[in-house]
């Protein structure tokens, strides 16, 4: 056999699945979004119509839509933020010359990025507990009221909030320090012989220094926070007052528990588009800002 | 020594809450519901674990969630490390087109494709199967992406070599390349062991027999019956995340090597 020929036999499996499993459905998801594909349509296909637009202006003007996609922006707005500085608070700190035991901090603040969502998402919903719970313990021994976490619709979501950015911050800290140890050294040795504070050596080397890593951070983790799904379904099944329905959760519901599949297919396509045109928004400035 | 406090304040945070899940899974019913909080059980037993082995259908989720990584794991090492190799080091028609379009790809959500991909799978007969796990796992961009940075480092001369003394293509795959891929070959086995085992949303759409759910996915079902049990559901929750925490701590390097090395060393 030719080399050539391998090669095709080499790849053959790999483009056959990701073709077939991947590229289809997602194309397919755009035809599947401008049809009434429902139960009737699943039971025979003869009652499939296409309905061109009109899943989406339908979407358009449906509140619990619109209260999704809020939602979600409001985990996303206020979650990546917070995430990111804590990553990057944890990097600095294990990145330290007087750290101990630097080993098994990384290890210990990573191992929530391990864990089983759905498990771990159990044990926080019993450390919310209004009246059992942990949160509310420790928060009461510094004085402060019981909240109801999980059953309050204005604290749901900074709840499921905190949850996330535990579940997930050791994930950017282990790239922002991977980051921060590739600054050379000979920059801060340079700054520090012209009289530069740690303040300062911050500001102007390890920020301009860390922005390559940051921009990629940034991205990812927003296109990851915009896929939020178990953390409702399990913790608070989008309640209360429906303040915690995400716009995945929203797409299963529609798809899954309904069977309406195209206009599930329009949510995932609108989903899609909203995290790409951010992503290009992001990169847009990046470019602009280093250009500048 | 503030950076020290700091970073065991931080790693108390992190740590509690996994602690505080293995001792209350050690609590007889009722313990944890109690004001303080209790931190230790008063008693420590198994009950809860035996209960969930006996009553809760336990032994057919673990060898399910096993069963469905094992076989999603070696099926995707396999073909993706072969694709890697391929897209690195040998030539053919539009590779590096084809390359790019998959790179592209890798910012679609898998989410996107999913109600698509219920629909193909339900015309195969794969819904509610666990084929209908494995299947659409059996590649993936991001690990063809993983082989292939890490495999452009095999001098070419190594090949040639292995070419001259006759040995066919896939002779060279097999004795020369893996072995000098097994770094990243590990590194890939163990996201995609973790990424399996922990996977939520595909298996909960594509699995509707009780018989067949993954630990999470019954875990979750558990969870929303047996609300005011939080000892039994700690016990759950041990079983469930135990095994990956296992797996990581063992093969920590390797993970964390490949976290780094897609992202900071371009």
């Amino acid at each position: 056999m030719t080399a050539r020929g391998a090669a095709w036999l080499f790849v053959a499996p790999a483009l056959l699945v990701v073709g077939v499993f991947f590229f289809v459905p997602v194309l397919a998801g755009f035809a599947l979004s401008l049809t009434d594909f429902d139960l009737y349509a699943l039971a025979d296909l003869g009652n499939l119509r296409l309905v061109g637009l009109r899943n989406y202006a339908r979407l358009l003007t449906t509140p619990l839509f619109w209260q999704a996609l809020g939602n979600t922006l409001y985990f996303v707005v206020a979650g990546v933020p917070l995430s990111i500085a804590v990553s990057l608070g944890t990097a600095l700190l294990l990145h330290s010359r007087l750290v101990r035991f630097r080993a098994f901090f990384r290890t210990a603040l990573f191992t929530p990025v391990v864990t089983t969502l759905v498990a771990v998402a159990v044990i926080w919903r019993y450390l919310f507990d209004t009246r059992y719970g942990w949160l509310n313990y420790a928060l009461g021994a510094l004085g402060a009221p019981p909240v109801d976490w999980l059953g309050d619709p204005r604290w749901a979501m900074p709840a499921i909030i905190v949850f996330a950015v535990w579940k997930s911050f050791g994930y950017n800290m282990i790239i922002l320090l991977a980051g921060l140890q590739s600054i050379p050294a000979e920059l801060y040795e340079a700054a520090r012989i012209d009289g530069a504070s740690a303040c300062r050596q911050f500001r102007h080397i390890t920020l301009p220094m860390l922005t390559p890593v940051g921009v990629m951070v940034s991205i990812l983790t927003i296109a990851g926070y915009f896929q939020l799904f178990a953390e409702p379904y399990v913790m608070t099944q989008g309640g209360p007052l429906q303040s915690t329905v995400s716009v995945l959760y929203f797409m299963y519901e529609e798809g899954f528990k309904w069977w309406n599949l195209g206009a599930a297919s329009a949510v995932a396509v609108m989903l899609f588009i909203l995290i790409f045109a951010l992503t290009v928004v992001q990169l847009c400035l990046v470019r602009w800002q280093s250009a500048a | 020594m503030v950076v020290n406090g700091l970073l065991l304040g931080a790693a108390v945070v992190s740590l509690f809450p996994l602690l505080w899940m293995a001792s209350v899974s050690l609590m007889g019913p009722g313990e944890a519901s109690t004001f303080p909080p209790p931190l230790m059980p008063r008693d420590a037993s198994l009950g809860n674990y035996r209960e969930l082995f006996a009553h809760g259908g336990m032994a057919g989720y673990v060898a399910n969630s096993v069963m469905l990584t094992a076989a999603v794991t070696l099926v995707s090492l396999t073909i993706n490390v072969a694709a890697g190799y391929a897209f690195a080091k040998l030539e053919f028609t539009a590779r590096d087109r084809i390359f790019k379009l998959l790179l592209g790809a890798l910012v679609i959500p898998a989410q996107v494709a999913m109600v698509p991909l219920f629909l193909l799978l339900k015309q195969l007969g794969l819904v509610n199967t666990y084929g209908g796990v494995i299947v659409p796992a059996a590649a993936s961009i991001f690990g063809i992406f993983l082989v292939r940075q890490y495999a452009l480092s095999i001098p070419n001369d190594l090949l040639e070599a292995a070419r001259i003394d006759g040995a066919s293509e896939f002779r060279i795959f097999r004795s020369v390349i893996v072995p000098t891929l097994k770094p990243i070959i590990v590194t890939l086995a163990v996201f995609t062991v973790l990424g399996t085992w922990n996977d939520f949303m595909w298996p909960l759409i594509v699995l509707s027999d009780q018989e067949l759910y993954t630990l999470p996915v019954a875990l979750a079902s558990l969870s929303r019956e047996h609300v005011q049990d939080p000892e039994l559901m700690m016990a759950g929750a041990v079983l469930t995340t135990l095994p990956v925490l296992f797996v990581f701590l063992i093969l920590q390097r390797h993970y964390i090597d490949g976290l780094t090395a897609g992202s900071v060393k371009e």
